[in-house]
C-alpha cells in the first residue's frame, strides 16, 4: 500500500499555478496584420484571424498557401515579419518566460510530420510534457496516463513500447496526437491530423476530437484538406488564399461567398460527396 | 487565490469538489488512495470541471478498489466511460533483462558488432570498387559536379585550419628539437629533424587527423541524416545508386585532396620550423633551405605522398560506411559520427605503422 502511494507520486508543482490571464474573453487566438516573408517570397500579408473559445476552427487553403507557417507563427516558432499574435489574450512576442510556460501548459500541438522524439518509445513521448510540468508525478501514474492517452488516440496497446522508426505513418500521427493531448490542453493545434489515416481511423479521429471538445470545452485550430472532417466537426472554417484569410464562417456561409476558389473547393466533386455523406450522417442521427 | 480540488470524508462517502483537472489536482491522488476502500462511494456532485486525468484518477479507484461513483453529471460520466474504454494494458518500453545476463549480452553484442563492422567495412569497400568499375566503363555516370563540390569542402576550405596547425607544429618541433640538440652543440640538426619528420610522418598524419575530424564526421552525419529521412531509400527506388551519388564523390574527393593537403601541410610546417630557426637559432633562411636540400632525401616526399591517398581512402570509407549504417534515430547519427572519426584515426595509425616497416624494408629511409 505504501509502495503504491510512492508510485503514484505528487502532482504538485514547484511553481505557483496561475490561471492564464484572459482579458479577451471569448477570443483565444487573435492574429492582426500578420506578415511573414522568406527572402523575397511573401507568404502572409495583412492576415487577420480570430479563434473563439470552445470552437473547432478548420483552416483550409491550397498547398503552400502558408497554413503551417500560420500555425508556426501563432505558437511562436516563426517570428513574424510584422503584425501581432496573441494567444489567451497575451501577445506572443515579448512575454516573460513564466507567462510563456503557462501558455505552453495549456496547449497541445500536433505537427504535420508527427515530430516524435526518435530516441524515446511512443509511451515515453507522451510522458515528456507530463514530466516537464509535473516533475513529481510518480512513474506508475505516468505510465497509466500515457497508456490510456495512446489507446484513446486510436493506437493499439502494443504500440506503446515501440520506437517512432518502427511505426507506420498513420501510427506516428496518432502518437503525435496522444502527445498533444498529454496535458489535457485547453487549446489544440492540429496540422493535417487525418492525412495518412484510413477512413475508419479518420472518422474515429473526428469522433475523438468532437468528444473532447464537448467534454472538455477544447478549442481546436485544425489545418486540414479533409472535407469529411470539415463537414463533420468544424464549427467554422477559415479560407487562406492570396496571403490572407479571405473568408471565415460556417460552411453554409462560405458557400454564399462569391469566390472562385471557395466555390470550386466546396462544390467540386469531392466537396459534394463530403456534403452528401455529412447530410446522411445527420439524418441517421435524427432518426 | 487559485482553486484546487478538495476532498472531504464522511464515513463511507468521499466527496470531491472543485476542479478535478491535471493542473489543479495537487496531492489529491495520494489522499484519495489513502481514503478509498472497497465499497466507498465517491461523490462527484461538487466537481466543477473534470479532464481525462481527473477521470482517470477516479477510474483507477473504481477498478482497483471497487469504489462506486455517485453524483456524476453527464459530462463526467461520459468522460469516465471514455477513459474506462481506453484502459488497456500498455507497455511503456521493451523489457530488458537485468544483471549478469544483460552484462554478458552487452559484451557479446559489442564483440559481434566489432566483427560485423570490420566485415561490413570490407564489404563496403568491395561495393565501392564495383561502382568504381561501373563508372570507369561508363564515365558519363561520374557525378563530376558533386566531386568538384566535395573538392572545395574537403580541400579548399580546410586550407586555413590545416595551415595554421602545421605552422604551429613546425615551430614546436624546431623549438623542442633545438633545446635537446643544443646540449650536444648540434643545433643545426634541427633542420634534419624538421624536414624529415614533417615530410615523412607528421604532415600527412596530422592532416589525416584533421580531415577525419572535419570531413569524415561530416560524411557520416550527412549520409546518416539522409538515411533517417528516407532520402537514400528514395534514391534507390528512382534508380540512383547511393554508392555512385553519395559515396563515390566523397571518396574521390578525399583520396585526391589528401596528398595535396599533406604536401601543403609539410611545406607550411617546414616554413614554421625555418622561421623559428631563423629567430631563435640565427640560421638564415638561405642556409636553412640549402641544408634542407642536402639532408632530406626526395624519397621522404614520396613516402608522405604515397601514404596520403591511402589515409584519405580510409577516412572517406569509414565516414560513408558509418553514415550508411544509421537506421533508427537521431542519437544513432551522433554515435555513428563519433565511430567514423575514431575508426578512421585508429586505422590510419595502424596502417601508418605498417607503412613505416614497409618503407624501411625497401630502403627508403
Ligand atoms: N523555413 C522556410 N523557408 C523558406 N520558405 C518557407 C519556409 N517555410 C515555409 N516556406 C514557404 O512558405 C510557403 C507556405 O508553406 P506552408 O508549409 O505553410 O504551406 P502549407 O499551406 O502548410 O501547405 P501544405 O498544405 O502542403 O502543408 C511555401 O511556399 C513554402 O515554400
Ligand atoms: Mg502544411
Amino acid at each position: 500500500m505504501a509502495d503504491d502511494l510512492d508510485e503514484l507520486g505528487d502532482l504538485e508543482h514547484g511553481e505557483a499555478l496561475e490561471e492564464v490571464p484572459d482579458p479577451d474573453g471569448d477570443v483565444v487566438i487573435r492574429v492582426r496584420g500578420l506578415k511573414n516573408q522568406f527572402g523575397e517570397q511573401v507568404v502572409h500579408e495583412g492576415l487577420n484571424l480570430d479563434v473563439r473559445r470552445g470552437e473547432i476552427l478548420g483552416v483550409v487553403g491550397g498547398s503552400g498557401t502558408g497554413k503551417s507557417v500560420l500555425m508556426r507563427s501563432i505558437i511562436g516558432l516563426q517570428q513574424p515579419t510584422a503584425g501581432e499574435v496573441s494567444v489567451f489574450g497575451a501577445p506572443m512576442v515579448g512575454r516573460s518566460e513564466e507567462e510563456a510556460r503557462g501558455v505552453r501548459r495549456s496547449w497541445g500541438i500536433l505537427f504535420q510530420g508527427g515530430a516524435l522524439f526518435s530516441t524515446l518509445t511512443v509511451a515515453e513521448n507522451v510522458q515528456v510534457p507530463l514530466r516537464e510540468f509535473y516533475p513529481r508525478m510518480g512513474q506508475k501514474l505516468l505510465d497509466e496516463i500515457s497508456g490510456y492517452k495512446l489507446v484513446m488516440s486510436g493506437l493499439d496497446p502494443s504500440a506503446g513500447e515501440k520506437y517512432p522508426n518502427e511505426l507506420s505513418g498513420g501510427m506516428k500521427k496518432r502518437a503525435g496526437l496522444a502527445r498533444a493531448l498529454a496535458l489535457d490542453p485547453d487549446l489544440l493545434f492540429l496540422d493535417e491530423p487525418t492525412a495518412g489515416l484510413d477512413p475508419i481511423g479518420a472518422a474515429a479521429f473526428d469522433e475523438l476530437t468532437r468528444g473532447l471538445k464537448e467534454r472538455l470545452g477544447l478549442t481546436v485550430f485544425l489545418i486540414t484538406h479533409d472535407l469529411d472532417t470539415l463537414y463533420a466537426i468544424c464549427d467554422r472554417v477559415a479560407v487562406l488564399a492570396d496571403k490572407k484569410v479571405i473568408a471565415v464562417g460556417t460552411i453554409d456561409e462560405l458557400l454564399r461567398v462569391d469566390n472562385a476558389w471557395i466555390q470550386e473547393y466546396f462544390t467540386g466533386p469531392r466537396g459534394r460527396a463530403a456534403e452528401h455523406s455529412a447530410e446522411q450522417a445527420h439524418q441517421e442521427q435524427a432518426a | 487565490m487559485q482553486q484546487v480540488a478538495r476532498l472531504e470524508r464522511a464515513g463511507e462517502v468521499v466527496r470531491l469538489s472543485g476542479p478535478l483537472t491535471l493542473a489543479q489536482l495537487g496531492n489529491l491522488p495520494r489522499r484519495l488512495d489513502a481514503a478509498v476502500k472497497a465499497g466507498t462511494h465517491i461523490d462527484l456532485s461538487g466537481v466543477e470541471r473534470m479532464d481525462t486525468v481527473g477521470a482517470w484518477i477516479v477510474h483507477r479507484l473504481v477498478r482497483d478498489r471497487g469504489a462506486a461513483v455517485v453524483g456524476a453529471d453527464e459530462r463526467s460520466a461520459s468522460l469516465l466511460a471514455q477513459v474506462a474504454q481506453a484502459d488497456k494494458p500498455v507497455r511503456v518500453r521493451p523489457e530488458r533483462p537485468g544483471g549478469l545476463i544483460r552484462l554478458l549480452g552487452e559484451v557479446g553484442d559489442a564483440t559481434a558488432t566489432a566483427g560485423r563492422t570490420m566485415l561490413g567495412l570490407v564489404g563496403f569497400f568491395g561495393a565501392l570498387m564495383l561502382s568504381v568499375g561501373r563508372v570507369i566503363r561508363h564515365p558519363r555516370r561520374l557525378r563530376l559536379n558533386a566531386v568538384v563540390q566535395r573538392f572545395e569542402v574537403v580541400g579548399v576550405r580546410a586550407l586555413g585550419i590545416i595551415g595554421l596547425m602545421s605552422f604551429l607544429i613546425g615551430i614546436v618541433i624546431a623549438q623542442q628539437g633545438a633545446v635537446q640538440l643544443r646540449q650536444f652543440g648540434a643545433e643545426v640538426f634541427t633542420i634534419n629533424l624538421v624536414g624529415r619528420i614533417t615530410l615523412r610522418e607528421l604532415g600527412v598524419l596530422m592532416t589525416a587527423i584533421m580531415v577525419a575530424g572535419r570531413s569524415g564526421s561530416a560524411f557520416a552525419a550527412q549520409i546518416g541524416s539522409m538515411k533517417l529521412a528516407e532520402e537514400v531509400d528514395a534514391m534507390r527506388t528512382i534508380g540512383v545508386s547511393p554508392m555512385e551519388a553519395l559515396v563515390l564523390p566523397r571518396f574521390l574527393a578525399t583520396v585526391l585532396m589528401m596528398p595535396l593537403l599533406a604536401a601543403y601541410a609539410s611545406v607550411v610546417a617546414i616554413i614554421g620550423g625555418g622561421l623559428l630557426s631563423w629567430i631563435a637559432l640565427d640560421i638564415p633562411p638561405v642556409t636553412f633551405v640549402q641544408r634542407l636540400r642536402e639532408v632530406v632525401p626526395i624519397t621522404d616526399l614520396w613516402v608522405g605522398l604515397v601514404k596520403a591517398p591511402v589515409f584519405g581512402a580510409i577516412i572517406a570509407l569509414a565516414g560513408c560506411f558509418q553514415g550508411m549504417q544509421v537506421e533508427a534515430n537521431a542519437e544513432e547519427v551522433g554515435l555513428r559520427t563519433t565511430a567514423a572519426v575514431v575508426q578512421a584515426i585508429f586505422l590510419v595509425i595502424v596502417i601508418d605503422a605498417f607503412f613505416a616497416v614497409f618503407f624501411t624494408e625497401i630502403g627508403w629511409n
